[in-house]
């Protein structure tokens, strides 16, 4: 079936890992065109939150409880990013 | 596979992830795109969370996972709302098909005060007489 071991094995988990990286494809896409800084402070937001979801997805892939702690702490900087985004906007004014 | 519950709740996960995405790639301002993030890619981490929770059958992985549901839940809406009242100060433009700006006119983004809708300059009765 797979002999030379390039394709990655048809599993579950490999399938949602497959189906989050095109929706961080599609929110960089986001990121890089997004026509002011809130925009590019929400497709970040996103993306942080899918790396989380990856982490936790790795949790049922490998076994190891370790990823989801990871993604605790990923889920808390990704609040306070966003919240110090969203303040340094407000001080900013208009500028954009 | 002796239990299909984990696999059902991961498939739901990503595809509410998938559109999260494409809704912040596809919607026509920042407001919009900001709330298609915000309630699908949450609906969508709770659900692979919960996944996790029943694939480990371990308490403490329940319960990690459980309170990382909750902290989503209480976390997401700030951050929209934060980001959201950013946009609006600084002047992100609305899409044009919006029809109704309720904060128009009322709204001094010198002095961040808020008119009541009930002593509006423009004399416009706002609450419905019931």
């Amino acid at each position: 079936m797979n002999p030379a071991g390039l394709l990655p094995e048809l599993s579950v988990t490999n399938l949602v890992f497959g189906v989050i990286v095109l929706a961080m494809l599609l929110a960089f896409i986001r990121l890089v065109r997004g026509p002011s800084l809130p925009d590019r402070v929400v497709a970040l937001d996103l993306i942080t939150i899918q790396i989380a979801a990856m982490l936790a997805v790795d949790t049922i892939a490998t076994g190891q409880a370790v990823f989801l702690d990871a993604a605790i702490v990923l889920a808390l900087i990704s609040f306070l990013g966003t919240v110090a985004f969203a303040r340094y906007l407000e001080r900013r004014g208009h500028d954009e | 596979m002796n239990n299909l519950a984990h696999v059902v709740l991961l498939i739901i996960g990503a595809t509410f992830l998938l559109a999260a995405a494409i809704g912040v790639l596809r919607m026509p301002d920042l407001f919009t795109r900001m709330q298609t993030a915000t309630k699908a890619a949450t609906l969508g981490i709770s659900c692979i969370l919960i996944a996790v929770a029943l694939y480990m059958e371990d308490l403490g992985v329940a319960i990690r996972a459980f309170f990382t549901v909750v902290f989503f839940f209480l976390t997401a809406p700030v951050a929209a709302h934060m980001i959201g009242r950013a946009a609006y100060f600084i002047g992100v433009p609305l899409w044009k098909g919006t029809m109704v700006d309720e904060l128009q006119d009322r709204y001094d983004r010198r002095t961040h005060t808020l008119t009541s809708g009930l002593t509006s300059e423009r004399g416009i009765p706002d609450l419905p007489d019931s």
